[in-house]
C-alpha cells in the first residue's frame, strides 16, 4: 500500500505538534497511512544567497533524490521560492512524488497564538500533496485545492478536499477542472 | 477562477523563468506553451493563438516590446503582459502606449500575478462574449444581402420574406443604388424558386425593337439580323424569377405585350406564331413615380396595377443614416475578402460618410468605400481617400436669404457636385444622378457647367 512520508526538514528544532497536526489532516484528505520520516539530512544547496531565500523548486528534486520511496511532503521553516514569485508557501511536482510546504509565510505578527498557524499549515499541506496526486486548483468554494496567494486565501478555505476533488483522487488522476 | 480554456504562451529567455511561471500557471489550469526568444514566439503566432502572452521585456534579438508590437498585429485580441526585472517608466509608458494589457516586475508578488489573470481572463470571456453577440447582431441585421436596422427597411424584410413565399408579381420602388436588384435577388433566393434561374433585364438601355426581342425572343429571320433562332429573357426565367429594372421606361408597345404576358403567362417570339408557356415569377423595379406617370398618361394604369400586386419601397440611404455603419462594416467584410486585407475607416471619415447625402445611395457608398481602400495608404481609409465632395456651403447660395432657390438652380447646383464627385466622369455622375449620359450632357450644356463641374464665373452686369 502507498505511503506518504512527512519529513521535517526546517532549520529550527521539529515540532511534534505541528507534525502531529498535519499528519491527521493528510490521512484523513487522502485516506493513505502517514509516517514521519525523521531523516537528518537538509537541503542546504537549496539555498539562494542573493535572494537570501530557498529554491522550493531545488528542494523539490532534493526530497525526490534524498527522500524514502513513496509520496514525500517536506515541512520547513524558511522562506521559499519560485524564480518568477518574491515567495511561495509551498510547491509541488504535479503528479510526482515530492512536495514542500513552509511555515514562514503562513506566520504573521500579533497572532494570540500558533493555532492560526498550525491550521494554515495542515491546509497548505493537504493543498500541495493534493497537487502531487495530479490535483489542479480547483473553484468549488472552500475547497482546499483552491488557489491561494495570500494568508487570506489560506484563512477562507476549509482543510478538506471538495467531493469532486476526493473523487479524482480516488480515481488516480487529476484532470483539468 | 481557474484557466480552463485559456492559452498561454509565455516569451522568456531564461529557462527557469518559463518553468516556474509555466508549472505556476498549469496549476491553475490554463494550458501553457513556452518560447525560448521572440522570433520563435512571432513565428509560432502564425499559425496558433493565444489569449494571454507574458512576454520578456529584455531579451538578446528580439525584445519583448517588438514582440508586443508583432503580437498586437498578429493577434490583436490576445492580452500582452509585459515582465522586466527592471522597472523603469519610460518601458512601461511605451509598453501601455503599444497596446500591452499590463505591466509586472519580476519577481511578481503571488497576489499581484493571480489577479492580474482573474482580470485578464475576464477580459477575455468578455472579447468572446462581445464576438458572438455583434455575430448575433449582424444576423439580426441582415436579410442575406441586405443589410439594415433602420426601421423602415426592417419592413421591407418582413414584407419581403413574406412575399418570397408567394408567386405574386412585386414591384420595387426606390431611387438609383437603393438595392433594388439586391433585393429582387434577395427574394428569389428565399423563393420556391430558388433552384431556378434569376435573369435580369435593363429596359432603359435599350430601344423599343431591341427589348423586345430581348424579352420574349425572335425566330429566324423575323427581322434583319435575325440570322438564327433565339430565346428571350422569359424563356430563359422559365421556373425562376425575371427581374425587370426601369419598367416605367418602357413604349405604349411593350407596355401592352407585357401586359398580355403577365395575365395570360404565355409569351409569342417576335416573328414566330406559337404561343409558349413560361412559369416566371416577374419582379419589376423603377424609379419612377408611376402613379402619376399613370395620371399623365404614359403608362398604362391596367400594366401599373398588374405590376403593383406586392409593392416594396426601399427608402433612400439619406432617410436611414443609422445604417451607414453597418453597411460600412459589411462592405469592409466583402472588400476584405476580395483584398485579403482588412480595411478600416478613420473616426474623421465615418463623420464624412454620415454627413454626405448619397444622391448615389447605397451603391455610391460602396463604389465609394471601394475607392477609398485602393487610395488608402495602410489599412486606414481617411477622410481625404474617400474623395467625398465637400459638403455644399450653404452660405454659398447665389439666392438672397429669405428666397427659396428655383428648382433649376437646384438642379443645376447638383449636378455641378455630382460632376465634381466623379471628378468629371460623365457616365459616373450619370449613373449617381440616375439619369442617362444624353440627359446629363444635355444638362450640362444647358446650364454652361465645365465638365468637372466647376460653375462657370457668374456674368456681372
Amino acid at each position: 500500500m502507498e505511503v506518504i512520508h512527512l519529513w521535517w526538514i526546517g532549520e529550527q528544532e521539529s515540532k511534534e505538534k505541528h507534525l502531529g497536526h498535519v499528519r491527521g489532516h493528510l490521512e484523513r484528505a487522502f485516506r493513505l497511512p502517514v509516517s514521519l520520516w525523521a531523516g537528518a539530512e537538509r537541503p542546504a544547496e537549496a539555498f539562494d544567497a542573493r535572494r537570501k531565500q530557498w529554491s522550493s523548486s531545488r528542494i523539490l528534486e532534493w526530497l525526490s533524490r534524498a527522500g524514502p520511496d513513496g509520496k514525500v511532503l517536506g515541512v520547513t521553516d524558511v522562506d521559499l521560492f519560485i524564480p518568477i514569485l518574491t515567495f511561495v508557501f509551498g510547491e509541488a511536482q504535479l503528479g510526482g512524488r515530492a512536495a514542500v510546504v513552509s511555515t514562514a509565510r503562513l506566520w504573521e505578527p500579533g497572532l494570540p497564538d500558533d493555532r492560526v498557524v498550525l491550521e494554515r499549515l495542515a491546509k497548505e499541506s493537504v493543498h500541495e500533496l493534493g497537487h502531487v496526486f495530479g490535483l489542479l486548483h480547483c473553484d468549488n468554494a472552500g475547497c482546499v485545492m483552491g488557489r491561494s496567494s495570500s494568508v487570506r486565501d489560506v484563512d477562507k478555505k476549509r482543510g478538506e478536499l471538495c467531493s469532486s476533488c476526493r473523487g479524482r483522487v480516488a480515481r488516480g488522476g487529476g484532470e483539468s477542472t | 477562477m481557474t484557466g480552463a480554456n485559456t492559452r498561454v504562451l509565455i516569451v522568456d529567455d531564461e529557462e527557469i523563468v518559463r518553468e516556474s511561471l509555466g508549472g505556476w500557471l498549469e496549476k491553475d489550469g490554463y494550458q501553457v506553451t513556452s518560447a525560448p526568444d521572440g522570433r520563435t514566439a512571432v513565428e509560432r503566432m502564425k499559425s496558433e493563438r493565444w489569449n494571454v502572452m507574458l512576454v520578456d521585456l529584455k531579451m538578446p534579438g528580439m525584445d519583448g516590446l517588438q514582440v508586443l508590437e508583432e503580437a498586437r498585429k498578429l493577434q490583436p485580441d490576445a492580452a500582452v503582459i509585459l515582465m522586466t526585472a527592471y522597472a523603469t517608466v519610460d518601458t512601461a509608458v511605451q509598453a501601455m502606449k503599444l497596446g500591452a494589457f499590463d505591466y509586472l516586475v519580476k519577481p511578481f508578488d503571488p497576489e499581484e500575478l493571480s489577479i492580474l489573470m482573474q482580470k485578464v481572463v475576464a477580459q477575455q470571456s468578455l472579447l468572446r462574449e462581445n464576438a458572438v453577440l455583434r455575430k448575433a447582431l449582424k444576423k439580426e441585421h441582415r436579410f442575406r444581402d441586405l443589410v439594415s436596422k433602420s426601421p423602415a427597411m426592417q419592413r421591407v424584410f418582413e414584407l419581403a420574406q413574406v412575399a418570397a413565399r408567394s408567386n405574386s408579381t412585386i414591384l420595387v420602388l426606390g431611387e438609383s443604388g437603393s438595392g433594388k436588384e439586391v433585393l429582387a435577388r434577395t427574394i428569389h433566393a428565399e423563393s420556391t424558386r430558388a433552384e431556378g434561374p434569376f435573369v435580369a433585364v435593363s429596359c432603359a438601355a435599350l430601344t423599343e425593337s431591341l427589348l423586345e426581342s430581348e424579352l420574349f425572343g425572335h425566330e429566324k429571320g423575323a427581322f434583319t439580323g435575325a440570322v438564327s433562332r433565339r430565346k428571350g429573357k422569359f424563356e430563359a426565367a422559365h421556373g425562376g424569377t425575371l427581374f425587370l429594372d426601369e419598367v416605367g421606361d418602357i413604349t405604349a408597345k411593350l407596355q401592352l405585350d407585357l401586359l398580355r404576358v403577365l395575365e395570360e403567362r404565355k409569351i409569342q417570339r417576335v416573328g414566330g406564331n406559337e404561343p409558349i408557356d413560361v412559369d416566371v415569377r416577374v419582379i419589376a423595379a423603377t424609379n419612377r413615380d408611376l402613379k402619376k406617370a399613370v395620371a399623365d398618361g404614359s403608362f398604362r394604369e391596367d400594366l401599373f396595377y398588374r405590376l403593383n400586386v406586392i409593392p416594396v419601397t426601399l427608402p433612400p440611404l439619406r432617410e436611414r443614416k443609422e445604417d451607414i455603419p453597418i453597411l460600412v462594416d459589411h462592405f469592409l467584410d466583402r472588400l476584405e475578402a476580395e483584398l485579403k486585407r482588412r480595411v478600416q475607416v478613420s473616426p474623421e471619415a465615418m463623420a464624412a460618410l454620415l454627413a454626405h447625402d448619397w444622391p448615389g445611395n447605397v451603391r455610391e457608398l460602396r463604389n465609394v468605400l471601394e475607392r477609398g481602400a485602393v487610395v488608402a495608404q495602410g489599412d486606414v481609409i481617411k477622410s481625404a481617400d474617400l474623395g467625398l465632395a465637400p459638403a455644399p456651403a450653404k452660405a454659398a447660395s447665389a439666392n438672397p436669404p429669405g428666397e427659396p432657390p428655383t428648382l433649376e438652380d437646384v438642379e443645376r447646383r447638383h449636378i455641378s457636385e455630382v460632376l465634381a464627385h466623379t471628378a468629371g466622369n460623365v457616365s459616373q455622375a450619370a449613373r449617381l444622378l440616375g439619369i442617362d449620359r444624353v440627359t446629363l450632357y444635355n444638362k450640362i450644356k444647358k446650364f454652361g457647367l465645365r465638365r468637372d463641374g466647376e460653375e462657370p464665373e457668374p456674368a456681372h452686369g
